[in-house]
């Protein structure tokens, strides 16, 4: 039934159908609201679960590793330093191959200090073995969740997953969310079947070192798992299509590409400004296209080749940045793209929660349209706060 | 004889107090256990892929989040009903204890979870090449608290784990020495017996660490114990319940032993006699606070 909600009830109560056995969680602005409503269930009844109150991220993080290790479905939510914090623990969930789910509400790095939306966090552990889902919307972030599950869980599969959504503009945002019955995500979730679990009738030994040897392999396999999981990801965004009607893209969902002149490759929820920018772009004669990548771990290299490389420009919109370097993204896409000649242009914008509004987007549109490059180029700087010199030298290179 | 639930032909040193410590820990935990296990030597010395000595469900996760690791086992067991069927052993050296993961373990006593944390205390960083830790006794040579002309070596006290876990509310805090196996085993299974979380701090002679034969690591174990400055006490619920008692020796027969306070007896000078008379007197507080004397109103005076 659709009812009005947080996007965060919305998360919390599909993590709830999920029937997770252990959840842990340590308080971080945006992410708190999943976790209070997930507190709340329990203490209600509403949830069997054990709600483990933690110390820290870092051990958050290590008690669903337990958890999960014990063969339980776990659960737990971050967002930005909180991430930071579990860094270490999360390579480890995932070269343990665990299926855990965890929500990441994103949230900006310090410093500065902020609170507010950009994906510094969930980058900053792109290469950890997580597989990672970005949210346009909050049906979209609750749907992903039974989604992670099946995924993480699939023995081809066994890797965690990461679900990431905007903070506040999606974790904050009241909208019409279809919850479903307990009974239909039973029978599209079955209960976990672990591969491995610590078990006294059958013990195992976990975490075992390796020497030069072996470690290679090792990596070599978890790789492989992870890249491997892509088809499973589509197969399983079908069968949720057939379970619940409801579709949002497989590994990446592209809007009005076909005769596109720039397309802007994005993720989340900067994808419905740029959908709508290009609606309004197109108005005006601007063939305007947006390719949302849903699922950026494993990365959709296929998908991203069938869909750009057919001659439009490419303009990549990331609300993150590699410090001295500029783009995350654009050199990942190049990098799908190698031996073809379609330009790829990296802009960075939206850090900090800072807004981005869609004249922004037909400027860079305009920019990417004229031919111009564009290498983890900085968007809409304010000169108050740069200095002359600095501003000028900063608008120089928009003229590149 | 029953199967070792850790079996031999793991690769620890000659001598090694840890690994026969944790020999009589499992074994006395029996096959009902699951572990969570830092990293540090008893790890490496157990855990070569594809070999395990472990004959029980074992997990290394991290350096610095075993106990939280142990928590999550435990909420496992709890979530399915199955909490006091099986024993949850949470174990590391005295650095992944007392330093690096001493926020996790901090958290998980005072949540309560039903875990035993057994801490094997060699005193020092040993797997990394005998580096200092927080658990290091006052003046001991390690390779980063080396004696030198500024240094008398480690210039600080031992850290008071027991005395910290006690005052979490942790029901049940002990600590025994691996020159006592009897004693281990005893409390391994009373700590067991308790449903909570609980402490146990195993004193673990380390040859190669502290320089000495590795034929006397059971002699330098009962040692430290009966100079005080291993004391040996058990807390229930905040008491003190119980303590070893000894005869006590002075501190310079345990202290000459090891090449690691070597330096103290360098030279006979006047203040490196008053340094060893002030570990001296931390061990003279130790019999006297865990009443390890008896009768402890008959307590050496003046002699």
């Amino acid at each position: 039934m659709k009812r009005v909600m947080e996007g965060s009830m919305g998360v919390s109560e599909m993590v709830r159908l999920c029937r997770p056995k252990v959840v842990a969680a340590y308080p971080i602005t945006p992410q708190t609201h999943i976790v209070e409503n997930l507190s709340q269930f329990v203490a209600n009844g509403q949830l069997q679960a054990e709600f483990v109150n933690v110390e820290s991220e870092f051990s958050a993080a290590s008690v669903v590793l337990g958890a999960s290790a014990t063969g339980v479905r776990s659960y737990t939510a971050t967002s930005s330093q909180g991430m930071l914090l579990m860094n270490e623990v999360v390579y480890n969930i995932a070269g343990l191959r665990l299926p855990v789910v965890m929500t990441l509400a994103n949230r900006a790095i310090s410093p500065p200090l902020s609170i507010w939306n950009d994906w510094q966090d969930s980058l900053s552990v792109r290469d950890a073995g997580w597989i990672q889902l970005y949210a346009e919307d909050n049906q979209e972030a609750a749907d992903m969740h039974v989604q992670a599950y099946r995924i993480g869980e699939d023995p081809r599969v066994a890797l965690p997953v990461m679900v990431c959504m905007d903070g506040f503009i999606l974790t904050h945002a009241f909208e019409p969310i279809d919850i479903p019955e307990q009974a239909e995500v039973d029978a599209f979730l079955p209960e976990y079947q672990p591969l491995y679990k610590l078990d006294p009738a059958d013990p195992v030994t976990v975490g075992a070192f390796m020497e030069p040897d072996k470690y290679m392999e090792a990596r070599y396999l978890i790789h492989q798992a992870v890249a491997q999981a892509a088809p499973v990801v589509e197969e399983v965004a079908e069968s949720f299509r057939a379970a619940f009607g409801r579709y949002q893209g497989g590994l990446v969902d592209a809007y009005r590409c076909e005769d596109a002149e720039v397309i802007f490759v994005t993720l989340g929820t900067l994808a419905s400004v740029a959908k709508s920018a290009a609606d309004q772009m197109r108005e005006a004669g601007k063939r305007a296209g947006v390719l949302r990548i849903r699922c950026y771990r494993p990365f959709p290299t296929k998908q991203i080749r069938q869909i750009l490389g057919k001659g439009a420009k490419v303009a990549v919109l990331e609300k993150a940045l590699a410090l001295g370097v500029g783009s995350i993204i654009a050199p990942e896409i190049r990098n799908a793209l190698y031996g073809s000649d379609t330009p790829v242009n990296g802009y960075i914008l939206g850090l900090g929660g800072r807004d981005v509004p869609p004249a922004t987007l037909e400027r860079i549109f305009d920019h990417a349209a004229a031919g111009r490059s564009a290498d983890g180029l900085f968007v809409d700087l304010k000169a108050e706060h740069l200095g002359d010199e600095a501003f000028a030298a900063w608008q120089a290179q928009w003229k590149e | 004889m029953a199967t070792n639930l850790l079996a031999p032909g793991h690769t620890a040193c000659l001598g090694c107090g840890e690994a026969l410590a944790a020999r009589l820990v499992v074994n006395a935990a029996g096959p009902s256990t699951i572990i969570a296990e830092a990293t540090g030597c008893l790890e490496i010395i157990s855990s070569r892929y594809p070999e395990s000595a472990w004959n029980v469900p074992w997990i290394h996760s991290l350096f610095d989040n075993t106990a939280a690791v142990a928590a999550g086992i435990a909420a496992a067991l709890r979530a399915t009903g199955r909490e006091g069927q099986v024993n949850v052993l949470s174990q590391g050296g005295d650095g992944a204890t007392a330093d690096i993961g001493f926020g996790p373990l901090s958290g998980a006593w005072e949540r309560g979870h039903d875990v035993l944390y057994v801490c094997y205390d060699n005193e020092a960083y040993m797997n990394t090449g005998i580096q200092r830790s927080g658990l290091t006794p006052f003046h001991a040579r390690t390779s980063t608290s080396p004696p030198g002309r500024q240094s008398l070596g480690n210039p600080t006290l031992k850290k008071d784990l027991p005395a910290i876990a006690v005052a979490h509310g942790v029901p049940y805090v002990a600590t025994t020495s691996v020159g006592w196996p009897r004693d281990i085993e005893r409390k391994v299974k009373k700590a067991l017996s308790i449903r909570g979380p609980k402490y146990l701090q195993i004193h673990v002679p380390c040859p190669l660490g502290w320089g000495f034969d590795p034929s006397q690591t059971v002699d330098l174990a009962k040692l430290a114990v009966s100079s005080g400055l291993y004391p040996i006490f058990e807390y229930e619920n905040g008491i003190l319940t119980g303590s070893m008692k000894v005869k006590p020796v002075p501190v310079e027969e345990y202290l000459k032993r090891q090449v690691r306070f070597r330096h103290l007896f360098a030279a006979a000078k006047p203040e490196l006699e008053e340094q060893v008379r002030a570990i001296q007197a931390v061990a003279d507080a130790n019999l006297v606070k865990y009443q390890m004397v008896t009768p402890p109103a008959e307590a050496p005076t003046g002699a």
